[in-house]
């Protein structure tokens, strides 16, 4: 598929930035004129992910975190989201509801639940030791005007 | 943020704002302080004013629920629309938790 636009945002894992990550991310995907839902739904997303590897990738340390927003032909928008953090072991388990290994710290362990239910596909790739890649695809139906 | 007004055996929590993991912990502390002191039968948590909640605010109302049972109390949530409740109901908050009919 052609890309139409992209953007690349690199931030510290800081908890600060995970405002600032879902608010430039859905900003850029507004160019495809979503609807209010829709935004909610990639911000939400969005939020997830960073917060992912602000707790988990990169537990106790800073290190930084990649986003990559592309806009595809068809009204496809679609962003990765990279960390070179200690990585998955096990991804399936990660990804069932409920599931978390920060236990006092109130995470509800829903986070990849949330990013499937709100973008149409959600993709994991993790190697232990190196980081993750999380792509969330989600289209954004064009609307008459 | 947040505003919280209490009276006799009602607590009731304000939220404002966005809830994600950077602002939820301040929040919660702000409420359990309060919450241990007046140890109230029903803690009620507005959303009515909250524009953003990822599921680090599920992680929130499941510690203020296990707080108030307790103190042999509940949790009742009001205001929760848009994304805000359907991230709750992904989290099936609806049964720990008494959730108002509101869409």
């Amino acid at each position: 598929m052609n890309i139409i636009n992209e953007m690349r945002l690199k931030i510290p894992s800081k908890s600060v930035n995970e405002g600032f990550a879902r608010s430039a991310v859905a900003s850029f995907a507004a160019q495809l004129d979503p609807t209010v839902a829709e935004i909610a739904d990639i911000k939400t997303a969005v939020s997830e992910a960073v917060t992912n590897c602000i707790v988990h990738a990169y537990a106790g340390e800073i290190g930084m975190i990649t986003l990559e927003a592309r806009i595809l032909e068809g009204g496809v928008f679609m962003v990765k989201i990279r960390d070179r953090g200690c990585g998955i072991a096990d991804v399936k388990q990660a990804m069932e509801p409920l599931f978390t290994t920060a236990q006092g710290d109130e995470r509800a362990g829903l986070g990849f639940s949330v990013m499937e239910s709100f973008m149409d596909k959600v993709t994991v790739r993790s190697t232990l030791g190196k980081g993750t890649i999380v792509t969330l695809t989600k289209k954004i139906e064009q609307r008459a005007r | 943020m947040l505003r919280i007004e209490t009276a006799q055996e009602l607590m009731m929590v304000f939220l404002i704002g966005e809830i994600d993991h950077h602002s939820a912990k301040a929040m919660r502390e702000e409420i359990d302080t309060v919450a241990e002191r007046v140890r109230p039968g029903t803690l009620i948590l507005d959303f009515s004013d909250v524009s953003f909640m990822d599921s680090s605010g599920i992680g929130l109302v499941m510690g203020r629920v296990r707080l108030m049972k307790s103190f042999g109390g509940e949790v009742k949530i009001q205001g929760a629309k848009g994304n805000i409740r359907k991230v709750m109901q992904i989290a099936g908050l609806h049964r720990v938790a008494r959730m108002d009919d509101e869409q």
